[in-house]
């Protein structure tokens, strides 16, 4: 069973970003990370082949060179090979560009049973790639995944979110699936993890290696500004006797913020 | 872009150590308890095992990761303490341990089956001068009988192997007062109850440090390590590898220290600004942050000769030295930077302020380290 991660790297969620002139610095950005949700389907996808016993992660990513950190990472978690998409043209990708890029070098791949990103990246949030490598490819697709529970005659079984539970979907292979956050607490590297990283193959392809056409390539999607939201204003502290406090809560809900 | 070779190293240990977190240290301090659950989590991901060679399971990765290691895990707030003696205790069974007795005991201590952590060294008469020591091993027949008492050996209530350092010939007998020593490997899990007790000392840090009493143990010949009566040759020589990875121990804790300081400087607003404006509050800290950048240099120029097979004697020195003077310096910028706050246990400062403290004495006190390079190094008459 071949698995394959359309991995994102994304800044930090630990750190605050940088936002000026309606961008966002990633310049200046110093550690960047496994986008969280693909860090899940890495888990989930680990566990998947541990219970069937066999089977192979292959992690592709599209970045810069430095992006290669964070591929050894996904790499010294235990996938276990990559391919890392890197070349001008792909540096201001829309999701529709990263998805043709991903699909052209996912069918150069092959072999593949279950494409399996996150739903989303949290750097822009847009939920789209996923969905579009699935359409490029013909794919049928499951979206927000808990995990894929099952691999059996030619069918996955997938957990997925249902507004105030589950639905549990059966879909012929190869599929999509794009993965919410997972049950799981992704894994930590071991040392042993960190070390056979480096021995792992690495491939890196352009987009002559992968096929596509770099004026195909061109946003169709305009970012006009980022921006943060307003700051809240502080909240006020209602002092006194409960009762008074009680009426007075109601008076400026009413009166003022106009709520009730 | 960085151009740490250990980044990956670093990233890993962090990960690990992000699931242990400040309330989780605060905890077990508060409680006096043993951090299990941490060091667990750190055997199984291989990291205790950095210095064992592959061929008996470890990692067979030199000082300079293992000092990366420990680093990371005070860098995160938490307190290496509890288990760095797993890393380098071995070093004395592998570099002069029989064939037999590495392939017995390495690859348990690898797999983090059974704890080697302890170490009985200092006695309650004789400090810092250990060729004064008294516990006493007596050859008898095909056994070793121990009699004598340890103080400070920490860790001995969560090791199941301990070595041990006992006079196997009388003092009077001996040509230079460092010959007659030996090293054994005491089984702790068969010792105690049986001629071993164990002692804990309460102390100001949660250090889990004890006393031994050592009454008729017997303990297997084949458990003498290397030759009798050369057990402070062998003893020395695992020493470079302890101060250069306690060194990264106080590296660690002074980033800790001054990240938070500098963090709590830019948002307590005092006066209407930032008291990090104050060139009072900076000062202590960019001077502290100096002097940990430069202990840490030299770590790693004292770990790239270790792991070069080059003497590092003062090098090793010198970054203990060093880097326990910046990390001490480093705590004190910080409390005083927190103020009041610092001394509440919520901040945590306290606790690694007291923990830090520690490295001024131990694993070897400040003023023998003066002493050694004075006279070793500089070649002044000797003072101990």
């Amino acid at each position: 069973m071949n698995i394959i991660i359309p991995m994102k790297r994304v800044p930090d969620t630990a750190i605050q970003v940088t936002v000026k002139d309606g961008r966002v610095l990633l310049d200046e950005v110093e550690t960047w990370v496994i986008n969280p949700y693909d860090e899940y389907a890495i888990e989930e996808a680990l566990r998947l082949i541990e219970r069937q016993g066999e089977g192979k992660i292959i992690i592709v990513t599209i970045g810069p060179e430095a992006a290669q950190e964070t591929i050894r990472k996904a790499l010294a978690m235990g996938a276990h090979e990559a391919y890392h998409l890197l070349d001008d043209a792909f540096e201001q990708l829309d999701p529709l560009g990263r998805a043709r890029v991903l699909a052209a070098a996912i069918e150069k791949i092959g072999e593949y049973d279950l494409i399996w990103p996150g739903f989303k990246g949290v750097d822009n949030d847009e939920g789209q790639t996923g969905v579009m490598v699935a359409e490029f490819l013909g794919l049928p697709h499951v979206s927000t995944a808990i995990t894929v529970e099952e691999v059996a005659d030619g069918h996955a079984v997938v957990k997925a979110e249902a507004e105030g539970g589950y639905r549990r979907v059966r879909v012929p292979l190869p599929a999509v699936v794009t993965q919410t956050q997972g049950p799981n607490e992704p894994r930590y590297p071991t040392l042993r993890g960190i070390m056979g990283a480096k021995k792992k193959p690495l491939t890196v392809w352009n987009a002559d290696d992968v096929g596509v056409d770099r004026d195909e390539l061109e946003p169709v999607v305009e970012v006009l500004s980022v921006e943060r939201p307003p700051a809240r204003k502080a909240g006020r502290i209602l002092e006194g006797e409960p009762e008074d406090v009680a009426k007075e809560l109601v008076r400026l809900l009413h009166e003022e913020a106009k709520v009730i | 872009m960085t151009a740490d070779p250990y980044a990956e190293l670093r990233d890993g240990v962090r990960r690990l150590c992000a699931r242990f977190p400040d309330h989780y240290w605060r905890r077990v301090d508060g409680d006096g308890a043993y951090p299990t659950e941490f060091v667990q989590a750190m055997t199984e991901a291989g990291y205790l095992a950095a210095l064992i060679p592959e061929e008996y399971g470890g990692a067979g990765l030199g000082v300079a990761e293992a000092s990366v290691i420990l680093e990371e895990v005070n860098r995160s707030g938490g307190n290496a303490a509890a288990c760095h003696a797993q890393m380098y205790i071995m070093g004395t069974l592998l570099r002069h341990g029989s064939e037999a007795q590495k392939r017995a005991y390495l690859p348990a201590i690898a797999r983090g089956e059974v704890r080697l952590q302890a170490f009985g060294v200092t006695e309650p008469d004789a400090g810092s001068d250990t060729a004064a020591i008294r516990t006493t091993a007596v050859r008898r027949g095909d056994r070793y009988v121990i009699r004598g008492q340890k103080i400070w050996t920490s860790r001995a209530q969560h090791s199941d192997l301990m070595l041990l350092l006992a006079r196997t010939t009388p003092l009077d007998q001996v040509r230079r007062r460092t010959d007659g020593l030996s090293i054994f490997l005491v089984d702790l899990r068969e010792a105690v109850g049986q001629g071993l007790t164990i002692r804990p000392i309460e102390t100001m840090i949660n250090h889990h440090t004890c006393e031994l009493f050592f009454d008729d143990l017997e303990v297997p010949a084949d458990n003498l390590i290397g030759e009798e009566g050369k057990g402070f040759t062998y003893l020395l020589d695992g020493l470079n590898a302890e101060r250069i990875l306690i060194a990264a121990e106080c590296i660690g804790d002074g980033y800790w220290f001054i990240e938070r300081a500098t963090q709590y400087a830019r948002q307590r607003v005092v006066f209407g600004r930032p008291i990090g404006q104050n060139q009072g509050v900076q000062f202590p800290l960019a001077r502290a942050y100096a002097h940990v950048r430069a202990a840490d240099l030299m770590r790693f120029e004292a770990a790239r000769r270790f792991d070069a097979g080059l003497p590092c004697g003062p090098e090793a020195n010198m970054a203990k030295l060093l880097a326990a003077d910046a990390s001490w310096e480093a705590a004190n910028a910080a409390l005083q930077t927190f103020g009041g706050f610092g001394f509440a246990r919520e901040y945590d400062i306290e606790r690694k302020f007291r923990e830090t403290r520690l490295y001024q004495v131990a694993p070897v006190s400040t003023n023998l380290i003066l002493a050694y390079i004075a006279h070793k190094v500089l070649g002044l008459p000797k003072s101990y």
